[in-house]
């Protein structure tokens, strides 16, 4: 099997968003202080950013398991078939 | 036919000899007659379908299974074996109405006769939907469906695994979805056969392996439409362990929105179909990323509001009177240093005017209380001239002393004669 990526960074995509909507309710409710402000905003924008960082590091790629006659797994790219209509079992 | 009508079969039989004594008298033995017996049963009745309640069953560990059928007035001991009861996808229990096919049968050792089961249908219900049910019932106490127990579906997973038939509808429709929505991810797909004898097993085996792998984010498992039959690898048991056990959140997709298999109810996430198993796993790309610049604007502009909002605030305090008046007067202190400076110079040359001033009256004064200034209006001093102390008494001298006299215009020493106190 192909060696993974390395993962992208800690932390997923989702809790990175969950962080900045977080901040934005923070600051939208005024009981921050501007250096607390300033804090937090600095927070979002680099919790963005690792958004960003984990959306560009993404890529396409469609590939099938199959077992060589060592019985280890290997991977190769995968092409639907636009003929084939059945199910097969 | 039921078991009464069975039994009354027997009246079909050949007859016996029935003379006692005589030539032609043969004894048979146990074994024989029972032989004969079983013969007649198993030709004279052979395979027969019969209906009735199941009652005293028995599973020994060999796997074979005892039990009697019985109606109302009858009954007759069913022997299923192991071989037959592997092929039964529901649970037998007592009570339980059933259908069975089978061969009526003489266990020679005991001489009771009995069927020997080879088909068991469930009465009134099918098969397939009373092992569903059978199964469902037992997870479910199992607590295996519960909301609790269900992981969360990752909003952007990195890696998908795929679990399907690489040629079905199915992974067409998954595929074309996720394509559509968020094309940019990594997908897995691990080839099973998705029906049929062992299609459980190896979907079963999938799970297991995407477990053991880094980086899956989440696993579909789907297949498209197709009979009950063609669905039953996911209502299997094995399956529904496995999809338990998985630590890959798991999303099930089997058939259409009416087929709801046992993988479907343990699964993490049940899409109803295939194409929502695609929307389920990954969102809108284009949403996303609005979301993004969106947030990044909302972030920033909630942080200028701030800024300006303080800003704001202290140009309202720097202007105000309170605050004004600390710095009035600060600066009226700065003008009058700023004057006293100025000053300073003139300042110092008319100190030192006044200075020069004073000095010169100063000295005046001073020329004016000189003895010197006496003495040139006539008058004389007289110091003793061996010490030349000031002789200011007739006490401060003697006869015959030496005084020193000063005048005007020099100094002359005389002696003293006589002194008149």
């Amino acid at each position: 099997m192909k060696k993974e990526k390395s993962e992208v960074s800690a932390g997923k995509f989702e809790d990175h968003l969950a962080r900045v909507e977080k901040i934005m309710e923070e600051l939208e409710s005024g009981n921050l202080d501007l250096e607390e402000s300033i804090g937090k905003y600095e927070t979002g924008i680099s919790s963005l950013k690792k958004c960003y960082e984990i959306l560009g590091q993404m890529e396409k790629r469609i590939e099938i398991l199959i077992k060589d006659e060592n019985g280890n797994f290997v991977t190769k790219p995968f092409k639907v078939k636009k003929t084939q209509e059945t199910e097969q079992s | 036919m039921v078991i009464s009508e069975t039994l009354n079969l027997f009246s079909d039989l050949p007859a016996f000899p029935m003379s006692i004594g005589g030539p032609e008298r043969k004894v048979l033995s146990v074994s024989q007659l029972t032989n004969r017996i079983k013969t007649c049963l198993e030709t004279g009745i052979g395979y027969v379908w019969v209906t009735g309640e199941v009652s005293n069953l028995r599973q020994p560990t060999s796997g074979h299974l005892y039990f009697s059928l019985k109606d109302e007035s009858s009954q007759i001991r069913c022997v299923l074996f192991a071989g037959s009861a592997r092929g039964i996808k529901f649970k037998i229990e007592g009570g339980q109405e059933l259908i069975i096919f089978g061969r009526v049968s003489l266990y020679a050792r005991s001489g009771d006769y009995q069927i020997i089961v080879e088909k068991v249908e469930p009465k009134g219900v099918g098969a397939l939907q009373l092992a569903f049910e059978q199964l469902k019932n037992k997870l479910a106490r199992e607590g295996l469906f519960e909301p609790a127990r269900k992981k969360p579906i990752p909003f952007l997973p990195q890696r998908i695994g795929l679990i399907t038939s690489p040629t079905g509808a199915a992974i067409k429709d998954v595929l074309n979805i996720i394509d559509r929505r968020w094309a940019e991810v990594s997908i897995l797909i691990y080839p099973v056969r998705v029906q049929g004898e062992g299609a459980a097993e190896e979907i079963s085996a999938a799970l297991k392996d995407f477990n053991t792998m880094p980086g899956i984010d989440v696993l579909i498992l789907t297949r498209g439409g197709g009979s009950a039959e063609d669905l039953w690898a996911f209502n299997e048991e094995i399956l529904a362990r496995q999809i338990a056990a998985s630590r890959i959140p798991v999303i099930s997709a089997v058939g259409h929105e009416i087929d709801v298999t046992i993988a479907d109810l343990v699964a993490d996430k049940r899409a109803l179909t295939p194409s929502e198993a695609g929307e389920l796993v990954v969102p809108v790309k284009d949403e996303v990323e609005k979301t993004l610049k969106q947030s990044f604007l909302r972030l920033t502009a909630l942080l200028q509001n701030q800024v300006q909002g303080a800003y704001h605030r202290l140009e309202v305090i720097r202007k105000s009177h309170t605050f004004r008046q600390p710095l009035d007067q600060i600066e009226e202190y700065y003008q009058q240093l700023d004057d006293l400076l100025m000053g300073l110079p003139q300042l110092v040359e008319k100190n030192i005017q006044e200075c020069y001033r004073k000095l010169q009256m100063g000295a005046g004064r001073l020329e004016s209380l000189s003895p010197l200034q006496v003495i040139k209006r006539g008058y004389t001093v007289t110091k003793r001239f061996d010490n030349n102390r000031l002789i200011k008494s007739v006490n401060d001298i003697k006869i015959n002393d030496e005084v020193l006299t000063q005048v005007k215009d020099g100094k002359f020493i005389a002696r003293v004669n006589k002194i008149f106190p």
